[in-house]
């Protein structure tokens, strides 16, 4: 029977096949970080039992880390015992940490592929929802839950039900300015923030292959805010590529050996799929959201939405609300809507090629003077490269902070906060209510839309600043 | 994992779709290294003001609202972020069983690892339920026999039979899986034959 890439990986990593339906599936690769692993490693001390394969096991301290300097240690007591309470667990269980000081300590899902623990046909699972970002290597990576955490480390399995498979197709070629960020925003707007729910995604088409590897990430990073668990991409040579000489990556013989394995990972040519999705790239422009869910997204030259003209009630009331909490009137273009904050980073647009873009357009260019603007590198290393490519230096001259790595104010558990009512153009995965601080309003965009909403002070098309 | 058997309460409706984790339990409360105490920081930034004080209107801060143990909720409950907190947070506060027409997937996992009962209804249901709910009069749900008895009324639901099993029982699944260590070692020998680079070997 003709396969898809998902079903492959799930029937090669099947140990047992359960009467009741699931099976139970053999995890290769484990990523922990500080916020849903401390109660896992309590259950498994309570129980009296071992990580099984700590080898197979990463971990990093990401979501709490300060983004400011770092030699005083963590201010905010909760997260120095969280952050501490990771690194003990570490020691006591045999596992790799990269602590706080390390340059190698980044955002958890930046810090994998970077290492080369990412790698094809693998399945990937963390604490955390964003996981599906190692897909783009064309593995099977999905979040998962604390209990489900202390599962993998006890059994390095879990136990699991089959999703079905959804392939969207992107086809043709993007308009300037138009970015990865653009193309899943404009697929979660199209299938809904649900639209994915039960399903593996595979993305497909002339336009997916043409994107780098960072760029795929963008994409598969936010299959969750599509509802989907995963989102995959099939393995190429700009893979191979990107993998050879990792840390982690496989060495000599092994690396041939899995060179040939990773070229079998592919989708049978007809093989069929519970659900089906195409778009054209040249019709993608570039997005902004504008309401408390990703899936509220309209193009840089539309308006606000007005709930006026929304027939079902559940909509119509979920846009008066989102348009309470954002602060915005009906029909308003969204170019006329200024901003206050600028955050670039996380672990869909926190990257050195997302570092590049907006560095081309800030060069020479002093951001809006009402407008306060971060830059925080998904990792020491994206910051190390960075800072060698001079881009650094054209953030500061822009009037942009440059931070140290971590999730910063993607999530805002750090110091790295709206206040209430600031409205921030950010290149992270959410907008929902509070995320990014209490009463703060967050607009998702793409990294070249987000320094052009700084150069100007309100949201701005990005295709103006191409030469 | 305690069991979940059968369960009787008031039921208090939140009428809002795509309810997010976030929304459930902020971030400045997953500092915490344990599972217990999210109660009271349940659905906290719609739930009290600027001064930390409780919002009249919020229905889980209304008479007997307060006490339920049953939630009816708008769909796609508890999508965004996998954190645990959030059914962690539903527990501390008593809620064990949520109704909805649909869940994000992590969420819904979640919930069984932690004795939460999530029952999906079609929306007419749904909406029939919450009418109900203004009485201020209990329902019951019977997972054995998966159904929700309200006034003389009831309705039939479905769930899969191993998670059912699973909150029946208060089953620990990764005691059941320890059941397979032998499968799991032999997997993992044979992964060593065919794909060495996965251990670093």
């Amino acid at each position: 029977m003709p396969l898809t890439l998902y079903d492959k990986i799930w029937n090669e990593h099947v140990v047992n096949q359960q009467e009741d339906g699931t099976a139970l599936l053999f995890v290769d690769r484990h990523l922990i970080h500080e916020v849903t692993s401390p109660q896992a490693f309590e259950g498994i001390r309570n129980s009296k039992r071992k990580v099984r394969q700590p080898k197979l096991t990463l971990a990093v301290a990401d979501h709490n880390v300060p983004t400011t300097n770092r030699s005083k240690g963590i201010s905010d007591k909760d997260s120095k015992i969280q952050v501490d309470t990771l690194a003990e667990n570490c020691k006591e269980f045999g596992i790799q940490l990269f602590g706080m000081n390390d340059k190698r300590q980044g955002i958890v899902h930046i810090i994998g592929p970077e290492q080369g623990f990412t790698q094809p046909g693998t399945i990937i699972v963390c604490g955390d929802s964003h996981t599906a970002t190692h897909g783009a290597f064309g593995s099977l990576a999905f979040g998962i839950g604390t209990s489900e955490v202390e599962h993998v480390l006890a059994t390095q399995t879990l136990i699991q039900k089959k999703a079905k498979n959804f392939r969207i197709n992107v086809n043709g070629n993007l308009p300037l300015g138009v970015t990865s960020k653009d193309v899943i925003l404009q697929i979660i707007g199209k299938i809904g923030t649900a639209g994915g729910t039960g399903y593996v995604i595979e993305y497909a088409g002339s336009l997916i292959s043409s994107l780098s590897v960072e760029q795929r990430m963008t994409v598969c990073n936010m299959s969750i805010e599509g509802g989907a668990r995963a989102g995959l991409i099939e393995p190429d040579q700009k893979i191979f590529d990107y993998l050879k000489n990792k840390p982690m990556s496989p060495k000599n013989e092994n690396w041939d050996k899995a060179i040939d394995f990773w070229k079998s990972l592919k989708t049978d040519s007809d093989a069929s799929f519970d659900k089906e999705k195409s778009l054209n790239a040249e019709e993608i422009k570039p997005m902004v959201t504008w309401g408390t869910s990703p899936q509220d997204v309209i193009t840089i030259d539309e308006k606000i939405p007005n709930p006026e003209n929304e027939k079902d009630i559940d909509k119509k009331n979920s846009i008066e609300r989102s348009l309470k909490y954002m602060g915005l009137k009906p029909d308003t273009f969204i170019k006329n809507i200024k901003i206050d904050k600028v955050f670039i980073g996380s672990c869909t647009n926190g990257r050195i090629e997302d570092l590049r873009e907006v560095a081309k357009i800030l060069k020479d260019k002093k951001k809006a003077s009402h407008v306060s603007a971060m830059v925080v590198p998904g990792s020491g290393l994206v910051k190390e490269q960075a800072e060698q490519e001079g881009l650094d230096k054209i953030f500061i001259e822009s009037g942009f902070e440059w931070r140290e790595p971590g999730c910063s104010m993607c999530l805002a558990m750090n110091a790295d906060k709206l206040k209430p009512e600031e409205r921030c153009a950010s290149t992270s995965n959410r907008n929902f209510e509070g995320r990014q601080g209490r009463g703060g309003r967050t607009h998702l965009v793409s990294p070249g839309m987000a320094a052009a909403a700084a150069i100007s002070g309100n949201f701005d098309d990005v295709r103006k600043y191409q030469n | 994992m305690k069991k979940f058997n059968s369960l009787r309460s008031i039921p208090a409706y939140l009428p809002i779709v795509n309810i997010d984790t976030d929304m459930i339990i902020p971030k400045q409360f997953l500092k915490t290294i344990k599972r217990t105490g999210l109660g009271k920081n349940l659905f906290f930034e719609i739930r009290y003001d600027n001064d930390g004080k409780k919002i009249n209107n919020f229905i889980l801060n209304q008479e007997p609202y307060n006490k339920s143990n049953i939630l009816i909720t708008g769909k796609n409950f508890g999508c965004g972020s996998s954190r645990e907190h959030a059914p962690w947070a539903l527990l501390d506060f008593g809620i064990t069983c949520i109704i909805s027409s649909s869940y994000a997937d992590i969420f819904y996992n979640n919930c069984f690892k932690n004795g939460i009962l999530p029952i999906v209804l079609e929306e007419e249901k749904i909406k029939e339920l919450s009418e109900y709910s203004k009485r201020k009069q209990e329902i019951s749900i019977d997972l054995e026999g998966e159904k929700i008895f309200f006034g003389n009324k009831e309705i039939k639901f479905e769930i899969d039979s191993f998670k059912k099993k699973c909150l029946l029982e208060g089953l620990d699944d990764i005691a059941l899986s320890l059941k397979k260590t032998e499968k799991i070692s032999s997997f993992e020998k044979n992964l060593k034959n065919q794909k060495p680079w996965i251990f670093n070997d």
